[in-house]
């Protein structure tokens, strides 16, 4: 019964996209209060959905009636009922900031809500094919998201992001086209039998490999594929920030982990243990580079940048491990990673909003003035770093863990030598806002952050809410990752057999 | 060899739209230019996945009611690119409305010009 509703995950942000539009020709008021409508629907939706899941199992759907293989297959398991909520509730959550934020009008509404159907379709497929359509579908509508600043500069960023964005997703449809010739078939769960059956050694199945993965970490921003990502996130307006740091790339690493281990299986790491070592190579440079350009940067939102570019490094690193420990840890990691600097980016804007404050050192004294909302993303930094019970640290925990247990000792290096730098971007951040007095030039801009909203800076409610709310949220998961961890079995179970 | 490209010069003609679109996307100063590239650096993952379909002999995949008369090519690959292309032809869309929207802001089209511009803003 619960499985004729799969297809409604898609349908409803895509319906909801549309009477934004018919709703946006009527009235002004329109476009918000129906994409909130829709979202709460969708969160309701998924929320049910997922809690089925990870009750009695995973759920699938042919869509349209047409039999899998030949048809297309929509499939939701333990690991894409918890991105198809994150999606949902995250999206929820930064409307109540778009809101306030950028009132875009009808486009801006629109593509928002087009984003949320191609990031919940790539969550809920289960057909290689329709996991490329659906990635376009939300790559196009990001970059009209990111362009929605109305400035030149970010059109700019989106023009390059497109660029980017596009030859990474031919590049995966390349890499599909390999493996279409290698087996004659789509269907994700097919082709792990069909794929084997061609002989895990066969060039046509090591190619695609190859273009899917690097297809795939381009959309996550792996360095060096990351190039995009820093300006596209610093360029667009706060609300898209946030929306797409929290929840675009995580859902690009979630396709690689669904394809790597849905498609590839663990079997074909085994036959080919290269495969696996390049990508654990890639994802650790990605960390320890990452990291250090976090450092070297003065502007808050591209030190925010460049920490996910480390951060993706991580999940991709405990993906490619591939012990149930480090796979769990990748998944906690990336759920984690999407509240935690969605919240940071929503407290980076609102303070931008407030006092104009943009680089590092006109956080200083920051506290002082805002105690709740300072107090709030220093929490959230923290848990970044990974310090207990934070779900930063759990993730963490759980990917050292794994790579200790593989064998792999410098991996776990690697996670250590990056949480102390993770920790040396996010110290400065936290030294300037509680210790350092607030500098001239910050007075200044606070005179003049005042007097263009003409009033007294108070931070707005509902906007503080949001950053307190996913503060609690990335502690209260690390406490909730034991239970997360049994809800899981199954799933990691079914994902991890060979 | 000879036979190799008698039989198989499609994939050629794939691997030179790959090789060119990748050049004038990494190339080009102008936009305009770069999204060109993008379009034929696409249209040979296109033309690839057609390749792919062909079978010597083989006729147009309609099944007479009753079944038999094969062999067909293979439908699927004409379908998948036929949504690609779809695809291909709103990312150009979306493109070339971002370029004139920086042709806009900062009069010009060339990337080189445009750092400059930026430079001194």
């Amino acid at each position: 019964m619960t499985e004729t509703l799969l297809p409604l995950l898609v349908a409803v942000p895509l319906l909801g996209a549309l009477l934004t539009i018919a709703t946006g020709l009527v009235s002004e008021r329109g476009p918000p209060t129906v994409t909130a409508l829709f979202l709460v629907v969708q969160t309701a939706l998924a929320g049910w959905i997922g809690s089925r899941v990870l009750l009695n199992g995973r759920l699938s759907n042919e869509v349209g009636g047409f039999v899998a293989p030949y048809g297309i297959e929509l499939v939701v398991d333990g690991l894409s009922a918890v991105v198809v909520t994150l999606v949902a509730v995250v999206s929820l959550a930064v409307l109540v900031y778009a809101v306030r934020d950028d009132s875009g009008g009808t486009a801006f509404y629109t593509e928002y809500l087009l984003l949320v159907t191609g990031l919940s379709g790539m969550s809920v497929t289960g057909d290689v094919f329709n996991l490329y359509v659906f990635l376009e579908i939300s790559g196009l509508a990001t970059y009209a998201l990111v362009a929605s600043a109305g400035t030149g500069r970010s059109a700019v960023s989106a023009l390059k992001y497109l660029l980017f964005g596009t030859v990474a997703a031919s590049l995966y449809l390349l890499g599909v086209g390999y493996a279409l010739v290698a087996t004659g078939t789509l269907n994700m769960a097919d082709l792990a039998v069909e794929l084997a059956n061609a002989g895990y050694d066969s060039p046509l199945v090591l190619a695609s490999f190859g273009f899917v993965v690097v297809g795939l970490a381009t959309k996550t921003a792996l360095f060096p594929l990351h190039t995009w990502q820093p300006d596209a996130y610093n360029d667009s307006p706060d609300s898209v920030s946030a929306f797409i740091s929290a929840l675009v790339s995580t859902v690009a690493a979630y396709a690689l982990l669904r394809i790597v281990y849905t498609v590839y299986t663990p079997a074909f790491f085994e036959a080919v243990p290269v495969a696996r070592d390049a990508l654990v190579v890639f994802a650790c440079v990605s960390i320890v580079v990452g990291s250090v350009l976090a450092v070297a940067q003065s502007e808050v939102k591209r030190m925010l940048a460049y920490s996910s570019v480390s951060q993706y490094g991580l999940v991709v690193v405990g993906l490619a491990i591939g012990t149930r420990a480090a796979v769990f840890g990748a998944i906690v990691h990336l759920v984690g990673h999407a509240i935690m600097k969605g919240g940071l980016f929503v407290a980076a804007g609102t303070i931008d909003d407030l006092i104009g404050a943009r680089t590092v050192d006109e956080y200083a004294g920051l506290a002082d003035r805002f105690p709740v909302l300072g107090g709030a993303s220093a929490v959230l930094m923290l848990a970044m770093v990974g310090v207990p019970p934070a779900v930063g640290f759990a993730g963490k925990w759980y990917i050292a863990l794994g790579a200790v247990r593989a064998g792999t000792w410098p991996v776990a290096i690697v996670i250590f030598a990056s949480t102390l730098l993770t920790l040396a971007y996010f110290a400065i951040l936290v030294e300037r806002m509680f210790v350092a007095p607030a500098s001239s030039s910050v007075r200044a801009a606070t005179d003049g952050g005042s007097e263009r909203l003409g009033g007294p800076t108070e931070t707005p409610r509902s906007l503080l809410a949001l950053v307190v709310g996913a503060a609690v949220v990335a502690v209260a998961l690390g406490f909730a990752v034991t239970d997360l961890g049994t809800a899981l079995e199954p799933t990691l179970d079914m994902l991890l057999s060979p | 060899m000879i036979d190799l490209l008698t039989t198989k010069y499609t994939y050629l003609v794939v691997v030179a739209l790959l090789a060119i679109g990748a050049y004038v996307m990494i190339e080009s100063d102008n936009f305009v230019k770069k999204i060109i590239g993008l379009n034929v650096f696409q249209t040979g993952i296109f033309v690839f996945f057609i390749s792919a379909a062909f079978r010597t002999g083989g006729k147009s995949p309609v099944v007479q009611s009753g079944g038999g008369g094969g062999p067909f090519v293979s439908p699927l690959p004409h379908v998948l690119i036929l949504t690609a292309i779809v695809v291909g032809v709103s990312l150009t869309a979306v493109a070339l409305g971002l370029v004139v929207r920086i042709y806009e802001s900062y009069g010009t089209i060339n990337e080189d010009t445009l750092e400059e511009v930026r430079a001194n803003d």
